[in-house]
């Protein structure tokens, strides 16, 4: 390859950077989150832009609370988590479902491949049906490629629509957790 | 209308009624069950958002309107149940320091809405402690009427974010039922909103 084309590799292997263009492009203002690994860089970049304000929760559910307040205040804001704390929402999640407010949301998948630690499996597998379950529109990024396409896509369905969205980033696009 | 039982407790009703009359051109969140009656009894409008469900969230919704329209003071209206359901919101409403949020706690020490049953205020536990500890600006424990001055103080012109938790009676009130379409809730404050930068 040449140097070029390995930057251009890079680059698009660069989710983070994608999903970070693709948030400041729709106006979205804060970001809120109950950190993982799998989210570091796109956190840091976030924490280093003086027009954006990161909210850190104690429990995911806050921030559907949050970001639900926000839109009522005319902003649009983002949930950055782990899958485990997907299920932490469940419930909260009848709040922009009933109000038709856009739920913007990104899942580092846990429990999927290469996981090492057991107890991420159980959630980890029912994300996807739940947030269905719950009306929430999902968008799988299998690739580093896919996701922010993937982000943009559910980002545009959400704000345009009043639709709950999430982009669930694959453990195999952020590698598995190492515990030796 | 008296404020008080034949015990001198505080009744949330006419409370209620007392404390929004300054309310000017606040933004008010509701937590479900008694605290929507509550704020819907004393005039329904368009700066009013009442939550019917999603158990919790009272206080994080608050934030994030507040963090929106900082120029404009926000209260939070909301049970003892609820509040303790959000009890981790109390961090992150001080992490985020919202000057112009305030939460109102309707403290019964019950869960009234589903038979009266006992809460886990009736004790040691202390939502107002909890909010300070956490880092809100002020709080105030509300036991009585000469304490009203203080409590609007708090809830309206004080640095957030600032707490009131008043202990009332566990009393009966008929349910003033605003709307349940929570998209109308919506949009009607978003377009108070829209318009009133517009102008």
């Amino acid at each position: 390859m040449t140097d070029d084309a390995t930057a251009a590799a890079a680059e698009s292997a660069d989710w983070s950077g994608a999903v970070f263009t693709a948030m400041k492009a729709r106006g979205i203002r804060t970001v809120a989150t109950v950190p993982d690994g799998g989210l570091v860089r796109l956190l840091n970049l976030c924490q280093d832009d003086p027009d954006l304000r990161v909210v850190t929760l104690s429990s995911e559910q806050e921030g559907v609370g949050l970001i639900s307040g926000l839109w009522l205040g005319g902003q649009r804001g983002v949930l950055l988590m782990q899958s485990s704390g997907a299920g932490n929402c469940i419930n909260a999640l009848s709040l922009p479902a009933i109000c038709r407010m856009p739920c913007l949301m990104l899942v580092t998948m846990r429990g999927e491949w290469g996981e090492q630690n057991p107890w991420q499996v159980p959630m980890g597998r029912a994300v996807e049906s739940c947030f269905t379950a719950m009306g929430v529109h999902c968008f799988r990024a299998d690739t580093a490629e896919a996701v922010g396409e993937s982000f943009a896509a559910a980002a545009d369905l959400a704000f345009n629509g009043g639709f709950s969205a999430a982009v669930l980033v694959g453990q195999r696009v952020i590698g598995a957790k190492s515990f030796q | 209308m008296s404020l008080t039982d034949h015990e001198g407790q505080l009744l949330r009703r006419p409370l209620i009624a007392r404390l929004l009359a300054e309310r000017d051109d606040a933004l008010v969140v509701t937590g479900l069950g008694s605290p929507t009656y509550d704020v819907a009894a004393a005039g329904d409008r368009a700066e009013n958002f009442y939550l019917w469900g999603a158990m919790g969230l009272a206080a994080m919704t608050g934030l994030g309107l507040a963090l929106a329209q900082p120029e404009r003071r926000v209260l939070v209206v909301t049970g003892d149940g609820e509040m303790l359901m959000g009890a981790g919101s109390l961090a992150g409403i001080a992490g985020a320091a919202p000057a112009n949020l305030a939460v109102l706690v309707l403290d019964n020490e019950s869960f009234g809405e589903t038979g009266r049953q006992s809460g886990l205020t009736g004790g040691e536990t202390d939502i107002a402690a909890m909010a300070a500890a956490c880092g809100f600006a002020d709080s105030l424990s509300l036991h009585q009427e000469d304490q009203l001055a203080a409590a609007g103080e708090l809830l309206w012109r004080a640095a957030g974010p600032t707490m009131v938790v008043a202990k009332v009676a566990l009393d009966r009130e008929m349910p003033v039922l605003p709307s349940l379409d929570g998209a109308f809730l919506t949009l009607r404050m978003r377009e108070r909103l829209a318009n009133r930068q517009q102008s």
